[in-house]
């Protein structure tokens, strides 16, 4: 097991919870470890744990206390643990590409130039870099359905704003240390607003409520605004003009 | 099916059951309550199920009408509360007859009231729960105007009173380490548990705001962690140092530090805090947290052997031989 850092590690998160981080900073190997690990941790179907979930480079169960003793399943998570290499293990299968058609920019996303100049490029180049670079879905999380989408290249390494933007809406695509995040609903956010989608990452009332799967690529081209609003006028079920193709 | 008209609503009346746990992976949170033990005295005082839906009342309440005779029961926060102005007791189920109008007002303690019917509000699900949860985009706050369906009365029991503990005035929750409370100095931990806060009026279901009168408390690299999994009753220490106590509509990951989390068992307590109440906060050790679980759970299986009639005066009842005195549910749990 390639242990790294005194990592993977496993703390306790409450009474009722446990969590084990493979790094302390998102990592690409970090990040697969995680998902690997979750779904062996799914596969083992334990008893007394009730739900499991993933962050960028870590895997929390939430579990009964009374059913289940806390020392147990840390042994039983660290024989898991010990079995295999998790560094190293694939992307989940069944992986999507999806085209999320964005206007990048204008008063639909007003703070692109603020983040160009913070990644010291033109606007020119930021939209060119942003709207061809495919970004795989690192985790869903914050909001349902909600997309943590990396990583951009270093330049992108910007920190998040100081005061809150006091809302953007959602379809907003924005951005900060590295990664991209699609809100799925009207949120205060410190991340930059950079573009604008009518995709929606959450339909509750849909049969497939939370359309993107960690591990996903995105692609978000560009548009104009005008295509925007015929894209909305047209869309029915919140896909936003999107395509998607399965590639693994 | 049977309605209530919604006359007049406060304006943050929602629909809420036990939430939708289990979707923290699809970046839900469980939303419900946020005081799932008052749903679970509302279903007691009923006699039904606590898997069904009630009206929790933040704050203020509402004026509502019936077109036909229905069971209802008031918890949680204690608010003002009168049928056609005759004065409800509070923790207790009535009878409402049809064209009788129901009026709650404000809390006199505390921050969440619930009013549940029998038979539930049967509104539709979505996602396996009728909870409102209002961050994610899933549902509406109940309004002025609305007809809200209630569901087939299954339960019995009527002017029945619950004896509750005072949850509502604030107090010391017990607190376990969350996967950040190292990173705060054993020094900082000391003076967060030595430290009275008051329950900031910035509030509400995803979260309590607590305000205090030294400086807030600081971990190391508070700002560059790593964002992890959130779950209801973590403490997060926001980058000014403030405090903040999640409750169920809370983000289910978020980047800055926990400095512990409340058990469950004293998480009602903490969402009840009215504006202005006072929490202290106290680290305790896996046992005796356990125990505090154990316990709570006895509690709550225990409820529905709980309520006991109410002692009416006789004076009051008009028709007293249609009473039928020893119906009902009788406890011998009287306490």
């Amino acid at each position: 097991m390639a242990a790294e850092g005194g990592f993977p590690a496993i703390r306790s998160m409450g009474l009722t919870g446990l969590l084990v981080s493979f790094a302390d900073r998102l990592s690409e190997p970090a990040n697969r470890a995680a998902l690997a690990y979750r779904a062996a941790v799914e596969g083992e179907n334990w008893p007394g744990v009730e739900e499991t979930s993933t962050s960028l480079a870590s895997v929390f169960l939430r579990f009964d206390p009374l059913s289940m003793a806390p020392g147990d399943l840390r042994a039983r998570l660290d024989a898991l643990l010990a079995s295999r290499d998790w560094f190293s293990a694939p992307l989940p299968s069944n992986r999507r590409r999806w085209r999320i058609p964005t206007v990048y920019g204008t008063d639909l996303a007003p703070q692109l130039g603020e983040a160009a100049e913070a990644a010291g490029i033109s606007i020119g180049e930021a939209v060119s870099e942003l709207s061809t670079t495919a970004v795989r879905v690192l985790t869903i999380g914050f909001a349902p359905g909600q997309p943590y989408l990396g990583e951009l290249s270093p330049r992108w390494d910007i920190p998040r704003q100081v005061a809150l933007t006091r809302r953007v809406p959602e379809g907003a695509l924005v951005v900060a240390i590295r990664q991209l995040i699609l809100f799925s609903a009207a949120t205060p956010t410190g991340w930059r607003h950079i573009g604008q989608t009518a995709f929606r990452a959450f339909r509750p009332e849909s049969a497939d409520p939370f359309p993107l799967r960690p591990g996903d690529e995105l692609l978000f081209p560009a548009i104009e605004p005008g295509e925007l609003a015929a894209i909305r006028a047209a869309d029915t079920h919140g896909d936003g003009g999107a395509s998607v193709e399965v590639i693994a | 099916m049977r309605q209530m008209s919604v006359l007049r609503a406060g304006p943050a009346i929602t629909v809420q059951d036990a939430g939708r746990p289990g979707m923290l992976v699809q970046g839900l949170s469980r939303g419900g309550a946020a005081d799932p033990v008052a749903l679970a005295e509302g279903a007691a005082l009923l006699g039904q199920s606590r898997d069904l839906a009630a009206l929790e009342l933040a704050g203020f309440g509402g004026v509502f009408g019936f077109a036909e005779s229905t069971r209802l029961a008031l918890t949680g926060a204690p608010m003002r509360a009168d049928i056609d102005g005759k004065a409800l007791t509070w923790n207790a189920s009535h009878q409402i007859e049809p064209g009788q109008i129901l009026t709650v007002g404000g809390c006199e303690a505390g921050a969440y009231g619930y009013l549940h019917l029998a038979g539930g509000v049967a509104t539709d699900p979505v996602l396996g729960s009728r909870s409102a949860h209002l961050v994610a985009g899933i549902g509406a706050p109940v309004r002025a105007g609305d007809n809200l369906p209630i569901g087939p009365d299954a339960g019995q029991g009527q002017n029945l009173v619950l004896d509750v503990e005072d949850r509502f005035s604030g107090g010391t929750a017990r607190v376990v380490h969350s996967a950040q409370t190292a990173l705060f100095p054993a020094a900082e931990r000391e003076r967060f548990e030595a430290t009275e806060f008051t329950r900031d009026d910035r509030a509400n279901r995803m979260g309590v705001r607590l305000t205090l009168a030294g400086k807030g408390f600081a971990a190391d690299r508070q700002l560059s962690i790593l964002s992890e999994v959130i779950v209801p009753g973590d403490i997060q220490v926001t980058g000014d140092g403030t405090p903040f106590v999640l409750l169920p509509e809370c983000q289910t990951t978020g980047g800055y530090p926990r400095i512990g989390t409340v058990i469950p068992a004293d998480l009602p307590m903490v969402a009840q805090a009215g504006p202005g109440a006072r929490l202290r906060f106290r680290f305790v050790g896996y046992d005796e947290a356990i125990e505090a679980e154990r316990r709570h759970r006895a509690m709550l299986r225990d409820l529905p052997r709980r309520p006991r009639p109410a002692i009416r005066d006789p004076r009051e009842i008009q028709d007293l031989l249609s009473y039928r005195l020893i119906d009902g549910m009788i406890s011998a749990y009287d306490t």
